[in-house]
């Protein structure tokens, strides 16, 4: 459970005057130990196995993106990661504990407690393809409502911290609106600032381009690529937006039916794929 | 009908205690309500089996049983069974409570189910605790969703309150009764309580598009002009959800 701090991590009063600091990349992130370890997973809905003793793994500071044709279960692993669906079978490791397990007596796995899993959840944080803004609330409110009232960190820090976020996504100007208000790359654009108010360690990103109308997309892509460079948070992306893995990412993952068809990086993969169903793939979406 | 308006001016002083008596009834009773169905619409949503099913038991047995039934095992089974007596207003605010607390139990389970999945999904992401994602995210947009249907319960239950004649509570129903019966006046006394319980009901129906027009506002949806005046169907409310992707 020992958190190595980050930038991200530390109090704003502590961190520089930019709200995601640029910090020195890793000497070298490739020799690290994995940060998130899927261990033989299995995701079924009925008989419909969608993940199929699955193994893979991310190391900290990386940007991982998975590819693959719909249906392959890419967003189902972000799901499984953010906790929002179980595990039928295998352990996901992060940061060298179960994610959704907990050890019993006898050395066996159970699955965990929502207490287990909020506090496994500290960690990882996450955009979706639909935003999910809070209609209830305006867009400081959106980013401060959890920092507030589940970091239980002071309001008048979360605001400072919110107005840095929100100028970092070029949104100063929308603070007091509505997420009615805003267009739908201005809702990405909070959504984005209201995970990274949580200060998470890895950040999921589930199609985040898919919902935008496409004159929008460039500046979600260009403010996740400088989120990238710019600090130390280990990303997993699920992307159909090739130009997105091969800018953002260090590392591409092929999916095809719940496995992991290739791996490596993206100029590899996407100049010279070994796999007849990459190659079947990028011709397709490219 | 002159006799029944002289005597009607006359009695003005037992009318306003009989429409004090209604007012009292409806409004202790739709808060009596109100409580029990949001009691009984959590505990549906719940994740503990046993209040599941103790919710759905209560549920379909009050919404089962006649309004009428209840009233009278209340006023006059109760007393046979315990020794209490309760008084006729207690014993209707008791039974519109328990009745329409029922149905509004529905309302409060349908409506949290129909908040997008995606809005609770956030809530997760952000780490929020069970009880915090229900009241910060899900709640304040489920309660959007509610109004119309509370607001059609509400007239119901207003509608219901001539009931209490039946055990005796002096509320406006009996009051005009009486007055009919001292004058003869049939006519006159049932279209005076078809004016008095319509003017009510239409005030409440204007108070509840207001708090449905605030609650809106608060969620960002447009409200345009008119909607005041307009009486919403539930269903309508259903049709046009608060999504979370706009």
């Amino acid at each position: 459970m020992a958190t190595e701090p980050l930038p991200l991590q530390k109090p704003a009063a502590a961190a520089p005057r930019d709200a995601v600091p640029a910090t020195a990349p890793r000497a070298a992130p490739e020799t690290g130990p994995p940060l998130v370890r899927f261990d033989d997973v299995v995701k079924r809905y009925g008989d419909h196995v969608v993940l199929d003793r699955l193994n893979f793994s991310v190391r900290r500071g990386e940007h991982v993106t998975l590819i693959g044709p719909s249906g392959s279960g890419k967003t189902t692993i972000l799901r499984l990661l953010m906790t929002l669906e179980k595990v039928s079978d295998g352990v996901i490791w992060v940061d060298g504990s179960p994610l959704s397990h907990v050890a019993a007596p006898d050395g066996s796995l159970k699955p965990a407690s929502e207490k287990h899993l909020r506090e496994a959840r500290k960690k990882i944080g996450m955009v979706f393809q639909q935003f999910n803004l809070f209609p209830n609330m305006n867009v400081l409110r959106n980013i401060t409502e959890a920092p507030v009232n589940v970091l239980g960190m002071d309001r008048a820090e979360a605001e400072d911290r919110a107005r840095e976020l929100l100028d970092l996504v070029g949104l100063s100007g929308k603070i007091d609106a509505h997420p009615s208000q805003l267009s739908g790359g201005q809702q990405q654009r909070v959504a984005i600032a209201r995970a990274l108010a949580m200060r998470p360690e890895i950040l999921l990103l589930d199609e985040v381009t898919s919902a935008l109308d496409p004159e929008l997309v460039a500046g979600v892509l260009d403010l996740l690529s400088d989120i990238a460079r710019n600090t130390d948070i280990t990303m997993v992306c699920v992307t159909h937006e090739m130009n997105f893995a091969r800018d953002v990412s260090k590392k591409v993952l092929m999916f095809d039916a719940g496995h992991v068809v290739e791996s490596g990086p993206p100029e590899k993969i996407f100049s010279d794929p070994e796999h007849e169903r990459t190659r079947a793939f990028l011709d397709a979406v490219l | 009908m002159s006799d029944f308006f002289s005597a009607f001016l006359d009695d003005l002083p037992q009318l306003r205690s009989g429409l004090w008596v209604t007012l009292q009834a409806t409004v202790l009773g739709a808060l009596a309500a109100l409580l029990l169905s949001f009691a009984l619409g959590l505990m549906s949503v719940g994740r503990l089996l046993v209040l599941r099913g103790v919710s759905r038991v209560v549920v379909e047995f009050f919404r089962g049983t006649s309004l009428y039934i209840q009233l009278f095992w209340l006023y006059y089974a109760m007393p046979t069974l315990t020794g209490y007596e309760l008084d006729p207003l207690l014993c209707g605010v008791v039974a519109f409570g328990l009745n329409y607390g029922a149905y509004g139990a529905e309302v409060v389970r349908g409506a949290i189910g129909s908040v997008p999945r995606g809005q609770y999904e956030a809530a997760v992401a952000l780490n929020m605790s069970p009880l915090h994602r229900m009241r910060k995210v899900i709640l304040p947009q489920a309660w959007v969703q509610m109004i119309p249907s509370f607001t059609n319960l509400l007239i119901q239950l207003l509608k219901c309150t001539p009931l209490l004649w039946l055990i005796s509570a002096a509320d406006l129903m009996t009051v005009v009764q009486q007055l009919r019966d001292r004058t003869g006046e049939t006519l006159a006394a049932y279209l005076t309580l078809l004016v008095i319980y319509f003017v009510l009901a239409y005030a409440l129906t204007l108070l509840m598009n207001l708090l449905e027009r605030s609650a809106k506002r608060r969620l960002g949806l447009h409200t345009g002009a008119g909607s005041l005046l307009r009486s919403r169907s539930a269903t309508e409310a259903v049709a046009s959800p608060a999504g979370g992707a706009r």
